[in-house]
C-alpha cells in the first residue's frame, strides 16, 4: 500500500527545469532512499512534496488524498514532516522551544506540548541540551534538533534531506540506528542521501534521479548494478557524447 | 517572572498606585502620557517582535482609534465604554487590511515600512477633508460640566487620566506577558526567527502574521482613543501624522525591542525628555529644541545601546530573564 | 482649457525635473548601498537654507549658490559615511532606519533652532519672468531650476558610465562582495556615493529655494516625494529616477490643479502602495535588483 504518489512532477525555473515528470512511490512502512548526483531535483522533489514549491504540473498524492497544491503548513499537519539539507533551527530559542513548536502541531495545550517535546528530545539523545539556545548546538546536535523537530509533529511520512551530511561516521550510525528504530515503530521514511554505504545498508527501495528524470527504481542491488546509474555518478567515461 | 523581577514589580507599582497623594497636577498628566506611550510601545511591538516587520505608519491605527471613540461620544452620545471595543475592531481590521496586503504579496523590510507610511499618509489627508470629522479644523469633545462622571464618560481630571492609563498600561503588558508564553507566542516567535522553517513543522504563518499586526493595530486604536479622550481634540496632522508615527516607535526603540518592559522604560525617558526639552525652547524662545533632543537620542541608542537601555539596566538590578 | 492643462502639465514636468535630481541622489545611496536614508528631505532644506544665506548675504541669486550648496554636502555626505555610516552599511534596515530618522530630526531640529519655524522666502530678479512659447507660459525660475537640473542628472550619469570610480561604484551595486574581491576599496567608494547622493540634494534645494519658501518642516515631504519616485520609477535604475520624478511632478500638478492643492500627494501615496504590491522593482527596475 503506498502512503505516498508522486506522478509526473514537473517543476520549471526560469531557464532550467529542475523536475521532468517524475513519478515515484513510496509503500507504507518503507524506508525509500532518493538518490542522484548534484543537481539532480532531489531537494526541488522534495520542496514540492512537501509544499513549498508548487510544481509546474504533476500530482502528489498522501495517503489516497491529494496533496499537490497545500502549504508546508498543511502537508506537516497531514502527517509529512521534513528536515532541511542546511539545517534551520530557529536559532533566537532554545532547543526545548524550537521542539515545542513542532509539538504544538498535536498538542492543545503549551504545557503538553512541552512534555511531549522532552520525551522527544529524550528519545533522540538531546535532553541534556534542553535549555541551550539552539545557536549554540554543535553541527551532530543540530542534526539531531533538526530529526526532533520533525519527529516532535507526529509525522507518518518522515523526509530526511541529507541528513547524514558533514558527520562522521559514528555520528551518522547514531543517527541511522535512530530512522531505522522510528521506522520499526510505523514511521515511513523517505531520505534523499549522498552516503551510499547508508543508503545500500537501510533503504528497501532506491529511486534516482538524474537532471530532474526518474532514471532507475529498485532494490539496492538492482541499482548498484545498473548501468544508467553508474554512468550517471561517473560520467561518460571514453564514451562520445 | 523571577523572584526578584516579581519583587520589583511589586514596589514599583505600590510606589505608582500611591503617587497621587504626593504628586501635582501636572506631574501627574506627564505619568498619564508616560503610560500612554508606554502601553502604545508594547502594542508596537507586537508588531514589530512577532510580524518581524517594522511599522512606520502605526498612526493609522492611532488616529482610527481616536476619531472612533471620539466621534462615538461627541456625535452621538454613545460611552467609550462601547467606544472602546468599537476602536480596537476597526483599528484592528484596518492593521489586518495592511498586514495582508503585505505579507501577501511578500512586501519586506524598507518596502514594508514605506508601505504603512503610504497608508497612513493617505488616511490622514483623507481625513483633513472629511467634513464628518471637522477636516483639518479638528474635532472637539464637548467640554466637561460639573456633573461629569468620569467612569461613565471616561473623561477627569489628572487623577483620573493617572489611573485610567495605569491600569491601561499593567492591563496591556499583562496581555502581552500572557501571550509570550501562549500558543500564539511561541508560533510567533518561531514565525520571526525563520519563517520558512516554522511553516515545516506546521506553523501557519500568514495566519500569525496577520493576527500579530491585527492585534498590534487594535491595542494602539485604543492608545489613541485615550489620546483623544485625554486632549479632548483631535487633528488629522497630530492623530495620524508621521510625528505621531515616529512618537510611538521611540520609546520601545529606547527602551529596547527584546523585552516587554523595554517600552516602559523608553517611555519614562522619552516622556520627561520631552516635556523638559519643550520647557527649555520655551524659556529661551528657541523652536524646534525637541527635535535635536529626540534625533540625538535615537542616534545615540543607535550607536552605543542598539537594543535599547534596559538590557544593561536589568542586569544592572539584576532582573534579567532567566531563559 | 487645453491651454491651462497644458501649462499645469508642463508646469509639472519643470518641477518634477528638480524632484528627478532630488530622486537621483536617494536612488545612488539606495541603489548602490542599499541604505534607507531617511533624512533625504533634511539635506534638500540643508541645500535651500544654504541659498537662502547666501542670497541674503550677497543678493546674488540663490542658483550662484549652487555649487556652495553641492560641494558642502558632497563633504558632509564623505564625512558622513566614512566616519559613521559605513559601519551600517550590512546591519538590518531598521536599525538604519533609527538612524537616519535620528539624523533627520537632529537636522530638523537644528534649522528649526538656527532659523526659526517661520517660512523664509527668496525674491530673485527673475522672480516673476515668465518664457512663453506658443501658448506655454513657463514660469522662469522653474525654467532654470529644471534645466539645471537635467544638466546636473545628466552629468552624473555620464560620470558614472564613464569614469573609472563611477564604473567601480555601479561594479560595487552590482555585486559587492566581488567588487570588495578585485580590489574595489569600498569604504572609499561608498563615501564618494553617499557625497554624490547628498550633493544631488543639496544642489535641489538650491534649485527650490526659489520656488517653495524655506522652512525647517519641508523636509519629511521631500523624503517622501524622494522615496515615491525612486520606487516607482525603479530602484537602482537612474532612467527610472528621472521618469519617476516628471510622472510625479505632473501628477501631483494635475492633482492639485484638478482637485484641491492640498489633496495632491493622495494620488503619489495611492500610486506608492500600488506599486510597492504589484511591481515592486518599479516601471525601469529589474526584478534582480530587489536582491
Amino acid at each position: 500500500m503506498s502512503l505516498l504518489v508522486v506522478r509526473g512532477l514537473t517543476r520549471h525555473f526560469a531557464g532550467l527545469t529542475a523536475l521532468r515528470d517524475v513519478s515515484f512511490e513510496v509503500a507504507q512502512g518503507s524506508i525509500t532512499a532518493l538518490i542522484g548526483p548534484n543537481g539532480a531535483g532531489k531537494t526541488t522533489c522534495f520542496n514540492v512534496i512537501a509544499g513549498a514549491l508548487l510544481p509546474s504540473a504533476g500530482t502528489v498524492t498522501f495517503d489516497g488524498a491529494d496533496v499537490t497544491r497545500l502549504p508546508p503548513e498543511r502537508t506537516c499537519r497531514l502527517g509529512i514532516a521534513r528536515t532541511f539539507q542546511i539545517v534551520r533551527p530557529l536559532a533566537g530559542l532554545s532547543v526545548l522551544d524550537n521542539v515545542t513548536v513542532a509539538a504544538l502541531v498535536r498538542e492543545p495545550t503549551v504545557a503538553a506540548a512541552r512534555a511531549q517535546a522532552l520525551s522527544v528530545l529524550t528519545r533522540v539523545g538531546l535532553e541534556p541540551k534542553a535549555d541551550a539556545l539552539a545557536s549554540g548546538l554543535t553541527l551532530p546536535e543540530r542534526k539531531l534538533l533538526e530529526l526532533a523537530k520533525a519527529l516532535a509533529t507526529g509525522p507518518r511520512l518522515l523526509m530526511l534531506d541529507e541528513v547524514m551530511a558533514g558527520l562522521r561516521p559514528a555520528e551518522s550510525m547514531q543517527i541511522v540506528a535512530a530512522v531505522r528504530e522510528l521506522n520499526a515503530g510505523g514511521i515511513t521514511v523517505l531520505l534523499i542521501e549522498h552516503v551510499m554505504r547508508v543508503v545500500m545498508a537501510i533503504a528497501k527501495t532506491i529511486v534516482v534521479l538524474h537532471h530532474g528524470e526518474k532514471i532507475a527504481e529498485g532494490g539496492p542491488d538492482a541499482i548498484a548494478a545498473d548501468p544508467r546509474v553508474i554512468e550517471c555518478y561517473l560520467g561518460n567515461l571514453g564514451r562520445k557524447k | 517572572m523571577t523572584g526578584r523581577q516579581q519583587a520589583a514589580a511589586a514596589a514599583f507599582l505600590s510606589v505608582l498606585a500611591v503617587l497621587p497623594a504626593v504628586a501635582d497636577d501636572f506631574q501627574l498628566s506627564v505619568l498619564a502620557l508616560i503610560f500612554l506611550f508606554a502601553y502604545v510601545g508594547i502594542a508596537w511591538n507586537l508588531m514589530m517582535g512577532f510580524a518581524g516587520q517594522l511599522s512606520l505608519g502605526h498612526a493609522l491605527y492611532f488616529g482610527i482609534g481616536a476619531y472612533t471613540v471620539a466621534v462615538l461620544a461627541g456625535k452621538y452620545g454613545i460611552t467609550p465604554w462601547l467606544g472602546m471595543p468599537a476602536a480596537f475592531a476597526l483599528a484592528a481590521a484596518a492593521a489586518a487590511l495592511v498586514g495582508t496586503l503585505g505579507f501577501r504579496f511578500a512586501v519586506r523590510g524598507v518596502y514594508f515600512a514605506l508601505l504603512t507610511i503610504a497608508f497612513s499618509e493617505f488616511t490622514r489627508i483623507a481625513f483633513e477633508h472629511w467634513d464628518f470629522v471637522g477636516k483639518t479644523g479638528g474635532f472637539f469633545l464637548r467640554a466637561l460640566g460639573p456633573d461629569n462622571r468620569p467612569l461613565v464618560s471616561l473623561r477627569g481630571g489628572a487623577t483620573f487620566f493617572y489611573y485610567a492609563l495605569l491600569v491601561t498600561m499593567v492591563l496591556g503588558w499583562a496581555l502581552s506577558a500572557a501571550l509570550v508564553s501562549s500558543r500564539l507566542g511561541y508560533y510567533w516567535r518561531a514565525v520571526r526567527e525563520d519563517e520558512d522553517a516554522a511553516r515545516a513543522i506546521g506553523v501557519p504563518a500568514f495566519r500569525m502574521k496577520v493576527a500579530a499586526a491585527a492585534l498590534s493595530g487594535g491595542l494602539t486604536g485604543i492608545g489613541g482613543a485615550w489620546f483623544g479622550l485625554l486632549g479632548g481634540s483631535l487633528f488629522p496632522e497630530t492623530v495620524l501624522g508621521m510625528r505621531m508615527s515616529i512618537d510611538v516607535i521611540i520609546a520601545p526603540i529606547v527602551g529596547g525591542l527584546g523585552s516587554l518592559y523595554g517600552p516602559i522604560l523608553g517611555a519614562f525617558i522619552v516622556i520627561p525628555l520631552n516635556e523638559f526639552a519643550k520647557e527649555l525652547a520655551q524659556h529661551f524662545n528657541v523652536n524646534g529644541l525637541n527635535f535635536l533632543i529626540y534625533g540625538a537620542l535615537l542616534c545615540a541608542i543607535v550607536l552605543f545601546a542598539p537594543h535599547g537601555l534596559w538590557p544593561p539596566l536589568a542586569r544592572l538590578l539584576r532582573l534579567e530573564t532567566r531563559r | 482649457m487645453l491651454e491651462l492643462y497644458a501649462n499645469v502639465v508642463v508646469g509639472g514636468l519643470l518641477l518634477g525635473a528638480v524632484y528627478a535630481l532630488i530622486a537621483t541622489g536617494l536612488n545612488v545611496i539606495f541603489g548602490v548601498m542599499r541604505m534607507v536614508n531617511f533624512a533625504h528631505g533634511e539635506l534638500v532644506v540643508v541645500g535651500m537654507y544654504t541659498a537662502y544665506l547666501f542670497w541674503k548675504l550677497t543678493g546674488l541669486p540663490a542658483l550662484a549658490a549652487l555649487p556652495i550648496a553641492a560641494a558642502l554636502l558632497f563633504v558632509a555626505g564623505y564625512a558622513f559615511q566614512r566616519l559613521l555610516a559605513n559601519r551600517f552599511v550590512e546591519a538590518g534596515q531598521h536599525v538604519q532606519f533609527i538612524l537616519f530618522i535620528g539624523v533627520a530630526l537632529m537636522i530638523t531640529g537644528a534649522h528649526a533652532i538656527a532659523f526659526g519655524p517661520d517660512p523664509r522666502p527668496i525674491q530673485g530678479a527673475a522672480g516673476f519672468d515668465v518664457y512663453r512659447a506658443v501658448f506655454l507660459r513657463l514660469d522662469a525660475v522653474r525654467t532654470q531650476a529644471a534645466l539645471f537640473a537635467l544638466a546636473l542628472i545628466a552629468a552624473l550619469w555620464a560620470w558614472l558610465k564613464y569614469t573609472l570610480t563611477g564604473k567601480a561604484i555601479r561594479a560595487a551595486a552590482d555585486n559587492l562582495t566581488g567588487g570588495r574581491a578585485i580590489g574595489i576599496r569600498i569604504p572609499h567608494v561608498f563615501a564618494i556615493v553617499a557625497g554624490l547622493g547628498f550633493a544631488c540634494a543639496g544642489a535641489a534645494g538650491a534649485l527650490v529655494a526659489p520656488l517653495f519658501d524655506t522652512q525647517p518642516y519641508l523636509a519629511g515631504d521631500f523624503t517622501m516625494i524622494a522615496f515615491i519616485i525612486v520606487i516607482v520609477g525603479g530602484l537602482a535604475s537612474l532612467p527610472g529616477a528621472l521618469l519617476g520624478g516628471l510622472l510625479i511632478g505632473v501628477a501631483e500638478a494635475l492633482a492639485a490643479a484638478l482637485v484641491a492643492p492640498s489633496m495632491k500627494s493622495l494620488f503619489s501615496y495611492a500610486l506608492l502602495a500600488l506599486v510597492i504590491l504589484l511591481r515592486p522593482q518599479g516601471l525601469l527596475g529589474k526584478r534582480s535588483a530587489l536582491g
